[in-house]
């Protein structure tokens, strides 16, 4: 049941790739020489486009159409990649920086090309210390070989690539928070518009992308979007990595094509659930997600941007994190609420007090101190954040209490006690 | 004068030059002078802010509020090493909390204490994307981050006894 040909994870397929000189004898760096020596930047955007291209890290936004926004009037341009990873259930880029290190460096180069940047960040969490060293030393022997510095490929191009790591805050993998963060502040999000392509880091035009999608730009341009669109559906096209996780018997990172049924990931994939347990809820993007109880027809869905919505979810980053019937809901929502509480910026009101207060409601609810009350107040709480954020961090932090509640009631009916008398 | 310059001169110079010259850019070298700091004895000293605040062009307040906002900066003394043991949902559902409880019983402490001898900090924290290998902790001291996954009990005490006997 595996992938053919893994195009992210090719780490898997061939040993040492962390090495600039396999990865060079398995055609790596020819995409950026193509697109150099051959491509106009705008071709390269052009190409990415037609690949159909949507932004891995979450939101699902096409990258080409992106890079396409990038301000032509304001200089200079930046890129920077977010590999910031924190969601709960996510663990896909930091296989892709320690395994394929030099494709992903490779796409980031690209994407410099294509919007006329010379310089660009890589943004990671400072708990990837480790990962961000051998990045430094990967770009250390991209610049020996000549495909980093000035005159690439004998053009008058530049691109320096540099790493830049974060300290602890989920918030600082939202995009805007990210720009902050790499300015030395406070990793808080900014009020949108103006959106990075106008107006990103210093003030100036940026193109942020996640680790993982930058990470297909070299198959794109060496092999081209009609074999890109080959891969997956038409409007997701392409591999994806799913983390899976939680209570499976095989937890991990599953390359597989936009589309492929969660039954196909959990049960083939997986190898189901563990102790002859039953499946009885999916987060299909972390913490972040509603809970899609998983019956017949949610195990039948295909696991793209389109299908995933239809289950009253949404597939974000994909990460999967799997919840047999030994699970108790109101536990579960106040995990993620208290992850979500601790994370909160604390810049908007909404967020920071919304999180602060269902914090306080879960921690009863879940020890069975609560009356069904208090379960309404929770929901009652968690509508009105709904819209009202400054950044998805609040969102997000609403999508399981209010599905857990809607979805799952019986849970809480078993757990709260009839008065508080 | 300068210590944190005079000591660490050319490193910090290869930090800057990462950013725009301007003075936006030399803002942009605050977080890594902090991990600078940090090698020295795992906090930021308040002297160190004051001359981070001064290579870097901006107010002691601005570096001091990033220490209380970024969970990986200290503004005070604890266990050379902090063992930060992740606990967030999926790691949860693979028994993580009823390792981090083991743990400290068998250290003798609670969560968020340092051992008597001052080297071992153990903590409870939020998402380290090691999901499928839990339950994992990561190791913070003044030399680095390092990661140690699928853990037991007994492979944690490793861990331990590594890190005090060095």
């Amino acid at each position: 049941m595996d992938v053919a040909e893994y195009i992210l994870l090719r780490h898997r397929d061939i040993p040492g790739l962390d090495q600039i000189e396999t990865y060079r004898q398995n055609g790596g760096f020819e995409a950026l020489r193509k697109a150099i020596t051959s491509l106009d930047p705008d071709d390269v955007t052009n190409e990415v486009k037609a690949s159909g291209l949507r932004g891995r890290g979450g939101a699902g936004f096409p990258t080409g159409l992106k890079w396409s926004f990038i301000d032509g009037n304001k200089w200079p341009h930046y890129v920077v990649a977010n590999a910031d990873e924190s969601e709960p259930g996510t663990f896909k880029d930091r296989e892709i920086m320690e395994g394929n290190p030099y494709q992903f460096l490779e796409g980031v180069a690209i994407c410099a090309y294509a919007v006329k940047a010379k310089d660009a960040y890589i943004y990671m969490r400072g708990e990837f210390w480790q990962i961000a060293h051998k990045l430094d030393q990967c770009i250390k022997e991209m610049e020996a070989a000549g495909y980093l510095g000035d005159r690439l490929f004998k053009s008058n191009i530049t691109v320096r690539l540099h790493t830049h790591l974060g300290a602890g805050a989920y918030i600082a993998g939202e995009e805007s928070a990210l720009l902050d963060s790499i300015e030395g502040k406070l990793g808080q999000p900014r009020l949108r518009p103006p959106f990075p392509p106008a107006v990103g880091i210093y003030g100036k035009p940026t193109i942020v992308n996640n680790v993982e999608t930058l990470s297909n730009v070299p198959m794109i341009i060496q092999r081209g979007a009609a074999w890109f669109k080959s891969i997956g559906t038409e409007k997701s096209p392409g591999p994806k990595i799913f983390s899976l996780s939680g209570c499976i018997n095989r937890p991990g990172n599953y390359e597989l094509p936009l589309g492929t049924t969660f039954r196909e990931l959990i049960f083939d994939h997986g190898r189901g659930i563990p102790g002859g347990h039953r499946i009885k809820a999916i987060m299909a993007a972390g913490a972040s997600s509603a809970l899609i109880v998983a019956n017949e027809q949610a195990l039948n869905t295909p696991m793209d941007y389109e299908s995933v919505p239809s289950l009253g979810a949404q597939l974000g980053s994909a990460s999967v994190i799997i919840i047999d019937d030994t699970v108790s809901i109101p536990w579960l929502i106040n995990k993620t609420v208290h992850f979500f509480a601790h994370e909160s910026c604390g810049k908007c009101t909404p967020c920071r007090e919304g999180t602060y207060w269902m914090r306080h409601l879960t921690e009863r609810i879940s020890k069975g101190e609560a009356t069904m009350n208090e379960v309404e107040l929770l929901y009652d709480v968690a509508s009105q954040m709904k819209g009202k954020c400054l950044c998805a961090l609040g969102e997000f932090s609403i999508e399981a209490p209010m599905s857990g509640i809607e979805r799952f009631r019986a849970d809480f009916e078993s757990i709260t006690v009839k008065s508080n008398a | 004068m300068n210590a944190l310059l005079d000591k660490y001169g050319d490193e910090i110079r290869a930090i800057l030059a990462k950013y725009p010259p301007e003075g936006a850019g030399k803002r942009s070298a605050v977080m890594p002078l902090m991990y600078i700091v940090q090698r020295e004895n795992g906090y930021v000293t308040r002297e160190a802010i004051r001359q981070i605040a001064e290579i870097c062009e901006i107010s002691t307040t601005d570096v001091a509020s990033l220490i209380a906002f970024y969970t990986l900066y200290h503004g005070e003394p604890a266990g050379k090493y902090r063992i930060q043991v992740c606990t967030d949902l999926p790691c949860a559902l693979r028994g993580a909390e009823q390792f981090l409880n083991n743990l400290c019983e068998n250290l003798g402490i609670k969560v968020g204490e340092t051992t008597p001898d001052g080297k071992i900090m153990v903590e409870s924290v939020m998402c380290l994307a090691g999901c499928h290998n839990a339950p994992l902790f990561q190791v913070q001291s003044p030399e680095g981050i390092e990661y140690h996954e699928n853990q037991t009990i007994e492979s944690a005490l490793d861990v331990v006894n590594k890190l005090r006997g060095g």
